[in-house]
C-alpha cells in the first residue's frame, strides 16, 4: 500500500458551522493527512481572524492557513482605518476576493462565522470557485457529503447555544464515522455577543454510531500490568 | 478680518509667520462667495438644500446641479467653485464604488467623510496643486443612522447635526440653531430648510436664486433623492408665505 508521503497536506476535513439564537457555534475534526498518513490528528481548523470573528479551513492546508494571514491581516488595518470591529459580512467578502481573484491557484473551502452588533450572530459558506453564500448553518470539507440531509432534518431556527453546539458535536462525530478522511477530535468555538468559548471533545469519548465497536482494552495492557523497564534487560 | 499676507501668501507650502497657510484661507473665501447651502439631521434622515444664485435668465432650470448622489445612501452638496466641485464628487463616488467592491458591503458615510477629506487636503500638500475652491457637505444614512459631514477646502471634516457653508453661512446657521433637529422628521424639515434658504437670500445683492433640495430617509427608502416635486412646492410656499409674514410686521 502506497502510503504517499509526498502528497501535500490536505486537511480532509469536516468542517460546520450553525447559528443560533445570539450567535453561532463553529465546529471541525481535527485530522490532516498527506495521503493515507495522517501527518496531524490533533490540528486546529478554526482559525481567527478577528476578536469576532473565526474561519473554518479545509482543503489545502497550505492554501487556507496562507488565505486566513492575508485576510486577518487586511481585517486589522481596516478595523484600525474604521475605528470598530469589522463585520462579519466583510471579512467574508475579503476571503471571498482572494479566493474568486486566485481561483485557478488555491484548493481551499472555507467558512466564516461571527458577530456583529449590526447582524448578530452569522455564517457565511466560501467552497471552492469564490462564491459567497450567507446561510443559517453551513458544512464544507470531504465529510461533509456525509451531513447535507441530517442538517436539513436537525437544524432548526433560534436554538439555544447549548442544543446548537450539542448539533455541532453530534454533527462532526457522525462525519468521523463515515468519512475516513476526517477524524481525531471535535473542536467548537462558539461566538456571541460576550465573546469567544472554545470548547474540545477527545474522539474516544464521542458517542458512537451504529456499528460501530466499543474501543476495546489491548490485551498487552491486561497481560503484562507490569512490564520490564523500556531500556532494562 | 482680512489680512494682507504678503509675501507669505503666494503658495500653499508657505506658512505665514504666525502660522497660517494663507492660501487655504483665500480658498475658503471663493466658498464663502458662493450661494447657501445648509444642511440638517432629522430624526429620520438627512435633508439638504442649496440656494442656487441663478446666472442668466437663459438658463433651464433644473441644470446645473449642485447636488449629487454619491451612492445609493449618500449624497454631496457643492458649494464655491462648481469646476471643483465635480472633481470632488467624482473622487467620492469612486471611493464609494472601490469600498463595496473590495468589501462587500455600502461605504460607512464616516469612511467615506475621511476618504474625501483625505483627497482635499492632499491637494494642500504641494506647491504645483492649489487647493480646491469648495466646500462639500456630505449626507448618508448607513447601518448606524443618518449622519452628516461637512467637508473644507483645508481638508479638515467634522460631523454636525446642522451645517452651512456659502454666502449666509451664519445667518443659516443661527436659523438651524433654533430648530428642534432632534424631534423633527424629514418632512418637516425640508420645510424648514426652505424656509432657511428664503429667508436669508438677500434680494438686494442677489437677483434670482432657485431652490434645489434633496433628502435621505425611511420615507426615500434610505436612498438619497431629490425632494419630491409636491413637497418641494409645499416647501417653497410655505417660506414665500413665512417670508410675508416676516415682512408684513
Amino acid at each position: 500500500m502506497d502510503l504517499n508521503l509526498d502528497a501535500p497536506h490536505s486537511m480532509g476535513t469536516t468542517i460546520i458551522g450553525v447559528t443560533y439564537n445570539g450567535g453561532v457555534v463553529l465546529g471541525a475534526d481535527s485530522r490532516t493527512s498527506t495521503g493515507m498518513y495522517v501527518a496531524n490528528r490533533a490540528s486546529d481548523k478554526i482559525t481567527q481572524l478577528t476578536d469576532n470573528v473565526y474561519v473554518c479551513r479545509s482543503g489545502s492546508a497550505a492554501d487556507s492557513q496562507v488565505v486566513s494571514d492575508y485576510v486577518r491581516y487586511f481585517l486589522h488595518q481596516h478595523t484600525i482605518q474604521l475605528g470598530q470591529p469589522a463585520t462579519v459580512k466583510v471579512s467574508a467578502n475579503l476571503i471571498r476576493m482572494l479566493a474568486y481573484n486566485n481561483k485557478n491557484m488555491l484548493q481551499t473551502g472555507l467558512i466564516v462565522g461571527g458577530w456583529d452588533k449590526y447582524e448578530g450572530g452569522k455564517i457565511y459558506g466560501i467552497p471552492l470557485g469564490g462564491t459567497v453564500v450567507e446561510q443559517p448553518f453551513a458544512s464544507g470539507g470531504s465529510g461533509s457529503s456525509y451531513l447535507y440531509g441530517f442538517f436539513d432534518q436537525a437544524w432548526k431556527e433560534n436554538m439555544t447555544k447549548e442544543e446548537a453546539e450539542q448539533l455541532v458535536v453530534k454533527a462532526v462525530s457522525l462525519a468521523i464515522a463515515r468519512d475516513g478522511a476526517s477524524g481525531g477530535v471535535v473542536r467548537t468555538v462558539i461566538i456571541n455577543s460576550e465573546g469567544v468559548t472554545r470548547n474540545f471533545y477527545p474522539g474516544d469519548k464521542l458517542q458512537l454510531w451504529h456499528e460501530e465497536l466499543e474501543p476495546q482494552n489491548s490485551l498487552l495492557d491486561i497481560l503484562n500490568a507490569a512490564g520490564p523497564e523500556p531500556m532494562a534487560m | 478680518m482680512s489680512s494682507i499676507g504678503t509675501g507669505y501668501d503666494l503658495s500653499v507650502t508657505t506658512f505665514s509667520p504666525d502660522g497660517r497657510v494663507f492660501q487655504i484661507e483665500y480658498a475658503a473665501k471663493a466658498v464663502d462667495n458662493s450661494g447657501t447651502v445648509v444642511g440638517i439631521k432629522c430624526k429620520d434622515g438627512i435633508v439638504m438644500g442649496v440656494e442656487k444664485l441663478i446666472a442668466s435668465k437663459m438658463m433651464l432650470p433644473g441644470s446645473n446641479r449642485r447636488i449629487h448622489s454619491v451612492h445609493r445612501h449618500a449624497g454631496m452638496a457643492v458649494a464655491g467653485l462648481a469646476a471643483d466641485g465635480r472633481q470632488i464628487v467624482a473622487r467620492a463616488k469612486s471611493e464609494a464604488r472601490s469600498y463595496e467592491s473590495v468589501y462587500g458591503d455600502a461605504v460607512p458615510v464616516k469612511e467615506l467623510s475621511e476618504r474625501v477629506a483625505s483627497y482635499v487636503h492632499l491637494c494642500t500638500l504641494y506647491w504645483w496643486l492649489r487647493p480646491f475652491g469648495c466646500g462639500v457637505i456630505l449626507g448618508g444614512y448607513d447601518k448606524d443612522g443618518p449622519q452628516l459631514y461637512m467637508i473644507e477646502p483645508s481638508g479638515i471634516s467634522y460631523r454636525y447635526y446642522g451645517a452651512a457653508i456659502g454666502k449666509g453661512k451664519q445667518a443659516a446657521k443661527t436659523e438651524i440653531e433654533k430648530l428642534k433637529l432632534s424631534e423633527m422628521t424629514c418632512k418637516e424639515g425640508v420645510i424648514e430648510v426652505a424656509k432657511i434658504i428664503y429667508k436669508l437670500h438677500d434680494e438686494a445683492k442677489d437677483k434670482a436664486f432657485e431652490l434645489e433640495m434633496s433628502w435621505i430617509c425611511e420615507e426615500s427608502k434610505r436612498e438619497h433623492q431629490k425632494v419630491p416635486d409636491d413637497l418641494l412646492e409645499e416647501a417653497k410656499t410655505a417660506a414665500k408665505t413665512a417670508l410675508e409674514e416676516m415682512d408684513a410686521d
